[in-house]
């Protein structure tokens, strides 16, 4: 079996005395989609925020295709995208101007071609000349989807992407995000929203108490005996701590 | 390098359009810098016999609290918004983040400073505006922005940020404002820029050991 794109191990964090991640270990092979699974204050943004270099381990190492992001940060963004709940765009910019500022800051060679490109994937063309304030919670998701893909990182890390949408635009995300995968893209997402998350799992992982209490393949998981292991592995670290 | 002075130019651009289109930080900087006139107007009109004693301190006073004002909306406004994390995962040296987001504070400052400056001479019937004026308003004005920047970016972390920049920036900042002070004094009173020129280097000091310290510690400073 080949090297996996992201190790972990034996991750930890604190803030102050309280500890976040408690020894964490955990390999992502290339191409493949990990679904993050797990309470509030489980761990998991500061999980992805370390693998974002957003953020230092405590303790440990993380290692992206095999260089540690503690030692070359600046190196390892270049294969980075990364969604979070918060969009990351400016209000006061339109669609267009967005993400012509960020492919500028990622040093793209014909910024105005890639924008064009991802505008139309998102579906957002049309609204291109817009500023960010008028659109839907839905339209700013999308467009902060095409703002992680700008430079064509082989892995995105999305945490939360699909809080605050309404079923309707959390299904077009789902799509989008099926769409974007493939095989040649690794990607890490956090998600409550079992189902959906597990509709595009290769592996799933749940984070409780800052423990990793499951780490195992999606096919050898259904989608309805995830959500009582779920509960139950939840509330036996509950117990615990 | 090239590459570098693109990001700073990139996040630089980008603050000024932003700036132009909102009007945010210029409309509370220059309220706020009125208002200080006008209240310091009123406060000397009766027992200063000549307004010129007053004027260097009133005009730094009115620039440096004003400039507070918009240093402090620097990285609140992309701390709110989230955007922040958007600039910090760039695969650039935070460095150029750095450098484009003092440019940009400066610029705002200096334009305040150009809407302050013909107000004084109204306010206090004293002809102030000079080169050697404006030169060591330049340059006090990069001082503030260097140093200005890091601590804003260093407060909007914590929860009393609005309070925090000003108690950290003022006691750091007290030489560079002495110091233009000292020089503006002199100007009034006839002195060439020849005469003030350790004020002017002193200056020059504090800019270039600000801009080097933010340069070194910006990474930390933004990093959790």
């Amino acid at each position: 079996m080949s090297d996996p794109l992201i190790q972990i191990r034996g991750l930890h964090k604190y803030f102050g005395r309280h500890r976040v991640l408690r020894g964490i270990d955990l390999d992502i092979p290339a191409g493949q989609t990990l679904i993050l699974l797990g309470p509030n204050g489980a761990g998991k943004t500061t999980l992805l925020r370390i693998l974002s270099t957003l953020s230092r381990p405590t303790q440990g190492q993380v290692q992206v295709a095999g260089v540690n992001t503690s030692a070359n940060p600046e190196g390892i963004r270049q294969y980075l995208g990364m969604v979070s709940h918060a969009p990351l765009l400016y209000d006061d910019l339109s669609a267009a101007e967005n993400l012509e500022f960020y492919a500028r800051l990622y040093g793209l060679q014909d910024p105005g071609h890639r924008v064009q490109e991802l505008l139309k994937q998102v579906e957002l063309y049309h609204r291109r000349k817009d500023l960010v304030r008028t659109f839907s919670r839905g339209m700013t998701q999308r467009l902060a989807i095409a703002r992680a893909l700008l430079h064509n990182p082989p892995i995105l890390l999305l945490d939360e992407p699909d809080t605050g949408l309404d079923p309707q635009a959390a299904e077009l995300m789902t799509d989008l995000l099926r769409d974007i995968g493939g095989r040649e893209r690794t990607i890490v997402m956090t998600t409550h929203h079992l189902d959906r998350g597990f509709a595009l799992a290769d592996q799933v992982a749940i984070l409780a108490g800052g423990k990793l209490v499951l780490n195992i393949p999606a096919s050898q998981i259904s989608a309805p005996e995830l959500r009582p292991l779920y509960d139950r592995l939840v509330n036996q670290q509950r117990r615990k701590a | 390098m090239k590459r570098y002075f693109q990001v700073v130019w990139a996040v630089l651009w980008k603050d000024v359009r932003i700036e132009w289109r909102t009007k945010d930080m210029f409309t509370s900087m220059a309220v706020f810098a009125v208002l200080a006139l006008l209240i310091f107007n009123f406060a000397f009109e009766l027992r200063v016999p000549d307004k010129r004693m007053v004027v260097p301190g009133v005009l730094w006073v009115a620039v440096a609290f004003s400039g507070v004002l918009g240093l402090g909306r620097a990285f609140i406004n992309e701390k709110d918004k989230g955007s922040l994390a958007g600039l910090l995962l760039a695969p650039v040296d935070r460095s150029a983040i750095y450098l484009g987001k003092m440019l940009a504070n400066f610029l705002f400052i200096l334009v305040v400073e150009a809407f302050i400056l013909p107000l004084i001479t109204v306010f206090f019937n004293v002809a102030i505006i000079s080169l050697p004026l404006l030169l060591i308003l330049f340059l006090g004005t990069l001082g503030f922005s260097a140093v200005g920047t890091v601590f804003s970016a260093l407060a909007v972390n914590t929860r009393a940020r609005e309070v925090l920049l000003p108690v950290l920036l003022f006691p750091v900042l007290l030489p560079v404002l002495l110091a233009g002070i000292r020089a503006t004094i002199g100007f009034l009173e006839g002195e060439t820029l020849v005469d003030n020129l350790n004020w002017l280097r002193m200056i020059g000091f504090f800019d270039i050991l600000f801009l080097v310290v933010a340069f070194l510690t910006f990474d930390y400073v933004v990093e959790e």
